[in-house]
């Protein structure tokens, strides 16, 4: 019977067609990209093979620096920002709402779906201040503070791109969570709540501990996706003002596009590759520790 | 976080402070009284959540002299249309929804096919090297778009096919392919391998048995993968942005960044018109879908 689930061309033929595609148009171009990082030119005028000058020019560029520091910057707050609020909203699922937690669920996970560019430009303009003051500054005006310019200083706009990602993935990190912590056996709970632990202790001892693993996939997804930040910030700043939100996604895109500097634009590009590898092992690495350390 | 919308909650839930101490109905007050910081938080994150859309959905009515003069809260003086139609028009967001559909839906039919039976190579049928494919297969959800866009840009330039949807296909189904071969495998594990032995002893190839069988079997995976998938290429602006490069190939996504430098930075009204119009879809899926839609975003959350 083997030999039939075995079969050769019955095999290329379902598997064939999936991994041609996948390997002409990703493996293929990842590969072709490494390649780029040792020419200048783009598609258009022609290539120049000139060695290491990216990989010089990238370690004295401050435009890459700055661009490193605001993407891990950004990847750091918003991923804490948007696990740590997930958890909560995922424990007051879990602990507070029980039951009747499904609707809540539901409508908390709506702006998960919206398309980003058009979550970008409704966020813009509840943020602007003139000439149509938007409802932030409504807000403020009328607890009779000054109407803010979020998107003049690079602090304020960092802020609003923060509230803005939290905002859009709440939902969905306190839906992710929220599976991991529904899964813990009620007689573990029981039986910690008849040694006394409640509230605080309770999640502290118990409900962490038990939904460790889920919390780690949580961070892992949340720094990846926040590392390769790019349609939020391109709809809602486009990096500016300057540069000071520009990150490397958004540097490597104008390097490419704009400036036609595909040799360059690749290196950025595998720079930004080798901190998602980097982080998400180094997360993995320093989690395995802690799992055993439990 | 709450700050910023935090005071229009001020308005429901309540307020029995002052009542007779001893009543009837006491112990229920109290129970009240216990639940109500709870009633609050949960007003206030719904309101944190919900009241943006709303605004947005009146401000598509509003004029643009009630933007300019009038307070960001108040409702629209009428409910007009005008702001639609010219946003669908002027601003060509209808050409821009009709690209994005004849762009992403057949990349959706590619990905479903070749995933699917990829899947089905990789987890029923038994051969050696299966193991290494699927891992291959792994890499492509870590890889962030940046490192492909450079090549592919090259080569539909090359090749002639920039000036088509063409490129916004193929690159949509690539990038689509590995998590939908990863969960479709997931899928056939949940069926026994004698599912298809058995179907393949009265002469049937089992690729017959594949179609006839293992799609049907699996078809509430391939729903949920097909709603995910359409919401990552829907929402996408990376690849759209990069490989549209005449106004008339627009996604509905590049459309509408583009849509305020077009048709002037003021025009407040069209803009959230534009905007609504770009929601909509993905919010009447979630509407009728959103159990469905939660579990498998969820499930597909590899893809960061």
């Amino acid at each position: 019977m083997k030999h039939v689930l075995g079969d050769k061309r019955a095999i290329a033929i379902l598997l064939g067609p999936a991994l041609l595609v996948y390997t002409l148009v990703m493996l293929v171009p990842v590969i072709w990209s490494l390649g780029y990082t040792v020419f200048e030119g783009n598609a258009i005028t022609g290539f120049t093979f000139v060695g290491v000058d990216n990989f010089v020019r990238a370690a004295g560029d401050p435009k890459v620096w700055d661009a490193v520091l605001f993407t891990v910057k950004y990847a750091l707050v918003v991923t804490i920002g948007q696990v740590f609020i997930g958890y909560l909203m995922s424990l007051l699922y879990v602990f507070v709402l029980k039951r009747s937690s499904g609707i809540i669920r539901t409508l908390v996970f709506f702006p998960v779906v919206l398309p980003t560019v058009a979550v970008a430009l409704l966020f813009q303009k509840m943020f602007e201040v003139a000439p149509s003051t938007g409802v932030v500054n409504t807000v403020i005006t009328s607890f009779g503070g000054d109407s803010v310019d979020w998107f003049g200083s690079g602090a304020n706009a960092f802020l609003v791109i923060a509230i803005m990602d939290i905002w859009r993935s709440i939902g969905f990190y306190g839906v992710l969570l929220y599976a991991g912590i529904v899964e813990i056996p009620e007689d573990t709970l029981e039986s910690a709540r008849l040694d006394g632990a409640t509230g605080w202790s309770l999640v502290r001892h118990i409900v962490i501990p038990l939904s460790l693993p889920v919390l780690l996939s949580a961070i892992i997804f949340s720094i990846n996706g926040t590392l390769k930040v790019f349609d939020s910030i391109i709809a809602l700043t486009n990096g500016g003002p300057g540069n000071a939100t520009s990150p490397l996604t958004l540097y490597m895109f104008q390097t490419s596009f704009s400036y036609g500097e595909y040799g360059y634009g690749s290196t950025i590009a595998l720079l930004l590759t080798i901190i998602c590898l980097v982080v998400t092992v180094f997360i993995f690495r320093s989690s395995r520790r802690d799992l055993t350390k439990v | 976080m709450t700050s910023s919308t935090l005071p229009a909650t001020a308005v429901p839930t309540k307020t029995p402070e002052r009542r007779p101490r001893v009543s009837p109905g006491a112990r229920r007050f109290r129970r009240g009284l216990v639940k109500l910081p709870l009633n609050v938080l949960v007003a206030v994150i719904l309101v944190i959540t919900i009241y943006p859309l709303f605004w947005l959905v009146i401000s598509s009515f509003k004029t643009n002299d009630e933007f300019i003069n009038g307070d960001a809260f108040a409702l629209p003086s009428s409910i007009a249309w005008d702001n639609y139609i010219e946003a669908w028009t002027t601003g060509n967001m209808g050409q821009y929804f009709t690209n994005s559909a004849f762009a992403v839906f057949p990349a959706l039919a590619l990905i479903i096919v070749l995933g699917t039976a990829a899947g089905f190579a990789l987890e029923v049928m038994v051969w050696k090297g299966r193991n290494g494919v699927l891992l291959a297969f792994l890499v492509g959800i870590m890889v962030p778009g940046q490192m492909i866009l450079l090549p592919l840009f090259t080569v539909y330039f090359q090749t002639g096919l920039s000036g088509t949807l063409w490129p916004l296909i193929i690159t949509y189904t690539a990038i689509g392919l590995p998590l939908t071969v990863f969960m479709m495998a997931t899928f056939f594990r949940a069926i026994p391998r004698e599912v298809f032995e058995a179907s393949t002893l009265d002469g049937a190839t089992i690729i017959r048995s594949f179609f006839v069988i293992g799609f049907p079997m699996v078809r509430n995976g391939i729903f949920t993968i097909a709603l995910v998938q359409f919401f990552f290429i829907w929402n996408d602006l990376l690849i759209a942005l990069t490989f549209t490069n005449s106004s008339d190939l627009r996604t509905i996504q590049v459309g509408l960044l583009n849509f305020t430098g077009e048709f002037g930075a003021t025009q407040y009204g069209p803009l959230f018109a534009a905007i609504c119009i770009n929601v909509f879809g993905t919010l009447v899926l979630y509407l009728v879908l959103n159990q469905r839609v939660m579990k498998g975003l969820t499930a597909g959350s590899v893809k960061g």
